[in-house]
């Protein structure tokens, strides 16, 4: 069996003062671990070698879903399958619910948590490998190497973002909370995330990410998720794509938000996108955009003119969605 | 070692205190600390499912779960808690026992567990929730068909239902042709089955094996001295520790257990080290320090045969050429030049590996007595007991061979292994037991799966249909060492003239050296790409004729009673009724070509052996052994060489005992593949168990069932002729009234004859096959026969092919146990379906280390789920085979033939394009509806 390597001892705070206090003391040495989905096989492949791993499982404060007024507040312990199946985040944030349901597989999705998600590392076909698979590859810029497999001349690594939930979160204009030494501090999910493969988010090594806020969509707001994979369960995307517009009574859409993800180490977000009288050549214009804006590369599994071409076909199918979802009909 | 922390646990309902070690999963605590190895462990790292438990109710993977961070006093249930009170099955168990849910059984208690999880929420489950329930649980045997069967049984069982569970028996039969369980079911529903990474012995050490990174090149130097300082290193290992050759074919041994002087693909085994647990074993294999001397890799057959490639076995014979094979029969270029109809096509089939959910294990013990025994998953204990004794340089009797249940094998576990060699000698350096356990990754470098084959065919046919003359030209990249290949060259073109026969034929197969993992013989070995090739091959020439492709097919049947073009006795052939009743049930006639753009129909069909007349090493001995006994009990034992690889060969077994000897199933007792307890038999390869076991179990139960009813005859007075039985009760065929239970019988014949036992053995017929060199390979005492029609939907803005339904009637002469013929009907078809749509052994060839294999795991090399899986529809057609077992012929490898192009053919119905590469990726089939001007989308 491909073994752990004993690096590392483990601990479970209860609070997050406590896991704040641990992440201090161990900076640079520790790995935070909730569902532990995507962790544990990358420990068990050597791409992490942590001298302390800080379970997040028994922090209270980062539990929890929260409808107010104006947001909806998601823990980052909450699970990928109570996100999924959760009635009220169906009716409000359907996009969001879609997007769960497509990740991994049912044991995966009980196990694995938002936070988690959206703190995904970035994948490649040249890094999810075992050690030994990569050290007969020559390694690569994301660890240990000074070569990118992908791009061949490019000193960044381009392994993508691969996270059902960051392109959806984006088109909705989530918010992250950050909580570190200093406090708290909030940004734009799309300002969490840089285009840098080896570490593709600004989360500090002393930082714990404990909250995503979504603002409450408003009564005209439509949106879709749409994943491309080979088979119906456990595949990481290789493509998806998430849809946010706003559509009057007259059928005029504005303010859109197209975001695509598995493509590179950050969420693309398709912008600027026409507005106007909802109908197929606006679908088609919006299409022609975000094919002219996705580049694929060879960073996944599937070829790579293919994918660029199934980006406006994801976006003819994901407006087909919604409009004919029931709570916007 | 690092620190463990006292953990408490609630364990199916009992209360556990563990010390866990912070770096090992909730897998490995259940597994190796508590002895709960009913979890199985199959990927490594969450890409399967096998390891699945339940973590206070709901579904979790053990093997990502790490050990400490579970919550204190969480209720973990496993499937040894499952069972109720005094071991009654639950409701799920009980339905996966029933339905032939449980082939090898390996992905099972996970499954089970999924679907109880499910069974917890609804008790109503749609098809749909159980197609999602089940997703993240892959099954490489049943095809989901059985399981979805099951969970259907399951959910009714607990609604508290009554299920009917009928065994008719077969006419004139008293168990055969009914539907029975698996003598083992229970055992592998209960998680009690026992797989060789389930065994676990005192003072036993962890070997781990370093292997190459490189796809060829020369060993500079070796030294082996930091590892073996290692603290908890109790052995080193390198190839000239072992420097005989091997290999499973006699004519071809160019394998050693690890690399002397020269590796030749990524992956091969290099060093090999013994350590008191893996961890220190692969800290050990980090300190070995090999030189190596890098050499041009040769990654396809054409780059290896080129008149300047450097030699992968310097001063061999042939070079890189590991087998030519060219056979004419009768004037092919006459019949192509004057034919009235010609089809030429070219075909690529790529490279597919078994991927058993269950990884090769070994398990080594060499005692004070210098006995070695060799516990392996393996689905030929016989040759790996050969393959031992000759390269440990042992006696034969002092080597033993033990398969425990076996987790899917498919063709990937019939080769001896180099990791089975190095567990055995690192047993014998330290003295204590040593087990391998592979990694999945490793298991790919193993490999031995289906060649990469390219294929030029073209087909000749007069103005009547008739098929004129085939000239068939094939390119085989072998990969590094010849394993099977010898036989895989012949069969490519021997087994394709049945059952569409042609007049005429030469075929020219070339099997090339790669730097690559060798292949080997994976389901339908050598024949399932040429089937490819030649089945659209005949939609191409049905449609040239202006023909229904099924009518074509039955101008040109062979027909029962008949020698094919090269020379192989056809005996039964139920080829025409299986083409009759996909015909009918898939409503041929009436929806082919009209079901609109986009979706399809497609049929094609093949032929395939029930074993071979000839075995690969060269003997006059039986194939196959098999030692019944019997006493005054009331039981039965039977004790046979063949090995269970999920395909149901010890129920086989016991159903032919039962049926002999008036007893009930669950009456006999089943040792088989254990090379001491157990007559020698060949192994579970080419089909050839149910025939050649079927009817030497068939001789010794008869010859026992003839003296039970000579006392029983004696006792009643009665003619024997008169005296039949039934399960449980034996009697006079004048007054039924009249007999006893099979128990008083029994007791009256070992008080008549003495200790009861008999053996039965099963030789071929050694004039089978044509009268020129090579006209022995592919020459089998029957022949199984099947049709399928397959329906797609082709979504043309993707190019994803979704089969929607595949029927699949087959010929195995008698169906012994229906359930089971159905599972091996399943189980193909599912795998036949999954080699076209998605499975791919891909390569790097170029960048930094061409040779190196992409994605050597469950997630990079996919492997389909419930979700996608089609409906698959099994017919049993029975032909009655004069030879086989009352009538048996195989069902475990040809049904999987015509699947691929059935697809293929369904496709072209559907969108107008041919698809003549494997696999068809989405991208693949979108470029070519595109090319066609029909792709939509954009």
């Amino acid at each position: 069996m491909l073994r752990i390597a004993p690096t590392f001892s483990v601990a479970t705070p209860a609070t997050l003062d406590e896991a704040l206090a641990l992440l201090a003391r161990h900076r640079g040495e520790a790995a935070l671990v909730a569902g532990g989905t995507d962790f544990v096989p990358n420990l068990k492949h050597g791409l992490h070698a942590p001298r302390i791993v800080i379970g997040l499982g028994g922090i209270a404060a980062l539990r929890g879903i929260e409808f107010g007024p104006t947001e909806v507040s998601l823990g980052a312990l909450v699970g990928i399958h109570e996100l999924a199946t959760h009635p009220e985040v169906a009716a409000l944030l359907p996009s969001l619910s879609q997007a769960a349901g497509q990740i991994a597989g049912p044991q995966l999705r009980r196990m694995g948590t938002l936070g988690g998600n959206v703190c995904l590392d970035t994948r490649c076909v040249y890094i999810n490998q075992s050690e030994s698979w990569r050290s007969a590859l020559g390694y690569c810029l994301k660890k240990d190497g000074d070569t990118c497999h992908v791009t061949v001349t490019g000193k960044k690594c381009v392994a993508a973002a691969s996270n059902d939930s960051a392109p959806v979160l984006i088109s909705l204009g989530a918010q992250v909370d950050l909580v570190g030494p200093n406090g708290l501090r909030s940004l734009p999910l799309e300002e969490f995330y840089v285009n840098d493969g080896a570490r593709n988010t600004v989360l500090a090594e002393d930082e714990i990410l404990t909250r995503v806020r979504v603002p409450r969509p408003g009564a005209t707001r439509r949106m879709a998720f749409e994943k491309l994979r080979l088979r119906g369960a456990i595949d990481f995307p290789l493509l998806n794509l998430a849809l946010a517009y706003d559509l009057d009574s007259a059928g005029v859409l504005s303010r859109p938000e197209l975001v695509v993800g598995a493509i590179a180490a950050r969420p693309r977000r398709v912008r600027p996108l026409p507005e106007g009288l909802l109908d197929a050549a606006l679908v088609d214009a919006i299409a022609q955009k975000a094919f002219d804006a996705v580049r694929p590369l060879t960073n996944i599994n599937a070829d790579v003119d293919w994918r660029r071409e199934m980006v406006p076909v994801l976006v003819r199918r994901a407006f087909a969605a919604s409009r004919s979802s029931p709570e916007v009909s | 070692m690092p620190t463990r922390t006292l953990q408490h646990l609630i364990v199916n309902g009992d209360p556990h205190a563990v010390a866990v070690a912070p770096n090992h999963s909730l897998l490995e605590v259940l597994r190796y600390d508590l002895g709960l190895t009913g979890s199985k462990q199959g990927c490594d790292k969450g890409d399967c499912g096998a390891c699945t438990v339940l973590v206070n109710g709901e579904p979790r993977l053990a093997c990502c779960t790490l050990a400490a961070l579970v919550p204190e006093g969480a209720r973990i249930d496993t499937i040894e808690g499952l069972a109720g009170p005094g071991g009654r099955l639950d409701p799920v168990q009980e339905a996966f026992d029933r339905c032939g849910a449980l082939q090898c059984g390996f992905c099972q208690p996970g499954m089970m567990l999924s679907t109880r999880a499910l069974l917890n929420r609804t008790l109503e489950p749609t098809d749909a929730d159980v197609r999602e329930a089940l997703g993240g649980n892959l099954c490489r045997c049943t095809g989901y068909t059985q399981i979805f069967e099951a969970v259907k049984v399951a959910a009714a069982l607990a609604r508290g239902e009554h299920v009917p569970e009928p065994h008719d028996p077969a006419p004139g039969h008293t168990v055969l042709g009914s539907r029975q369980r698996k003598t083992d079911g229970h055992l592998k529903a209960t998680g009690a089955a026992v797989y060789t990474d389930d065994l676990s012995f005192a003072r036993m050490l962890h070997g781990k094996i370093l292997r190459s990174p490189h796809a060829h090149a020369r060993i500079v130097r070796i030294d082996t001295s930091r590892a073996l300082a290692l603290e908890g290193v109790f052995a080193v290992l390198t190839g000239e520790a072992l420097p005989r050759t091997y290999g499973v074919i006699p004519w071809t041994e160019d394998e050693t257990a690890l690399a002397v002087d020269r590796v030749r693909f990524v992956g091969e085994e290099v060093a090999a080290v013994a350590a008191r647990d893996e961890e220190t074993a692969n800290a050990a294999l980090a300190l070995i320090e090999v030189e190596y001397e890098v050499l041009p890799a040769l990654l396809s057959p054409e780059a290896a045969l080129a008149p300047d490639a450097p030699s992968l076995f310097p001063g061999r014979k042939g070079g890189n050429l590991t087998k030519h094979v060219r056979l004419d029969f009768g004037d092919v270029d006459a019949a192509l030049t004057g034919a009235h109809a010609l089809v030429e096509g070219e075909y690529f089939f790529e490279g597919t590996a078994h991927a058993p959910i269950e990884p090769h294990c070994a398990v080594a013990e060499y005692d004070a007595r210098g006995l070695l025994t060799l516990h392996s998953a393996t689905q030929i204990p016989h040759y790996v007991h050969r393959t031992l004794a000759k390269v440990l340089d042992l006696p034969p009797d002092r080597v033993r061979v033990v398969q425990p249940a076996l987790g899917g094998a498919f063709g990937g576990k019939s080769d001896p292994f180099g990791h089975e060699i190095v567990a055995a000698r690192l047993a014998m350096m330290t003295g204590r037991p040593v087990k391998i356990l592979l990694t999945r990754e490793e298991t790919f470098y193993t490999h031995r799966g289906r060649h990469p084959m390219q294929m030029h065919m073209r087909l000749a046919a007069d103005a009547e249909g008739k098929l004129t003359g085939l000239d068939s030209k094939i390119l085989i990249d072998g990969g590094a060492y010849s394993s099977f290949g010898l036989v895989t060259s012949y069969y490519s073109g021997q087994l394709l003239t049945a059952p569409t026969g042609f007049a005429t034929y030469r075929f020219d197969a070339s099997r090339a050296f790669t730097n690559k993992p060798p292949c080997g013989p994976k389901r339908g070995h050598g024949s399932v790409q040429p089937r490819f090739a030649f089945e659209i091959q005949l939609d191409k020439m049905a449609e040239k004729l202006g023909l229904d492709p099924i009518e074509l097919r039955r101008r040109n049947d062979v027909g029962p009673d008949t020698t094919t073009v090269n020379g192989q006795r056809i005996t039964s052939n139920g080829y025409l009724e299986c083409l009759r009743v996909v015909e009918a049930e898939s409503g041929w006639r009436e929806r082919r070509g009209k079901l609109g753009f986009g979706r399809g129909l497609g049929v094609a069909g093949s032929s395939y052996i029930s074993g071979t007349a000839y075995p690969v090493y060269p003997n006059d001995m039986p194939q196959s052994g098999v030692q019944v006994r019997l006493d005054r009990s009331g039981r039965a034992h039977v004790m046979c060489g063949a090995s269970d690889i999920g395909q149901g060969s010890d129920t086989m077994l016991a159903l032919i005992v039962a049926e002999e000897l008036g007893l009930h199933p669950a009456d006999i007792r089943v040792t088989s593949s254990d090379t001491d307890l157990s007559p020698v038999d060949l192994g579970a390869y080419s089909s050839r168990v149910t025939f050649m076991a079927g009817n030497a179990c068939r001789e010794a139960a008869s010859t026992l069932g003839i003296l039970v009813r000579d006392a029983v005859a004696a006792k009643l007075e009665v003619p024997s002729r008169e005296v039949a039985h039934t399960p449980g009760r034996w009697f006079w065929l004048g007054d039924p009234t009249r007999g006893m239970d099979t128990r008083d019988a029994f007791v009256l014949a070992e008080t008549a004859h003495g200790t009861l036992g008999a053996t039965g053995g099963y030789r071929t017929d050694k004039t089978l096959g044509g009268p020129y060199r090579g006209g022995t390979i592919g020459a089998s005492p029957a022949y199984s026969f099947t049709a399928h029609v397959a329906e797609v939907e082709v979504d043309v803005d993707t190019g994803l092919v979704h089969v929607r339904k595949i029927w699949a009637a087959h010929d195995c002469g008698f169906a012994l146990n229906p359930t089971l013929v159905e599972g091996q009907i399943a189980g193909s078809v599912y795998m036949g379906w999954a080699e076209t749509v998605m499975e791919e052994q891909a390569f790097a060839y170029g960048g930094p280390n061409p040779g190196l294999l992409r994605g050597p795991n469950l997630l990079d090399y996919r492997i389909p789920t419930t979700v996608e899986a089609p409906e698959i529809a099994c017919y049993i057609v029975q032909s009655m085979d004069p030879n086989g077992p009352y009538g048996a012929k195989e069902a475990g490898e040809g049904p999987l033939h015509p699947v691929l192009p059935a697809i293929a053919n369904a496709i072209y119905d559907a969108v107008g394009v041919r698809m003549d590469r494997l696999p068809f990726f989405p991208w693949r089939v979108h470029e070519a509806l595109r090319a066609a001007g029909r792709a939509g989308g954009r």
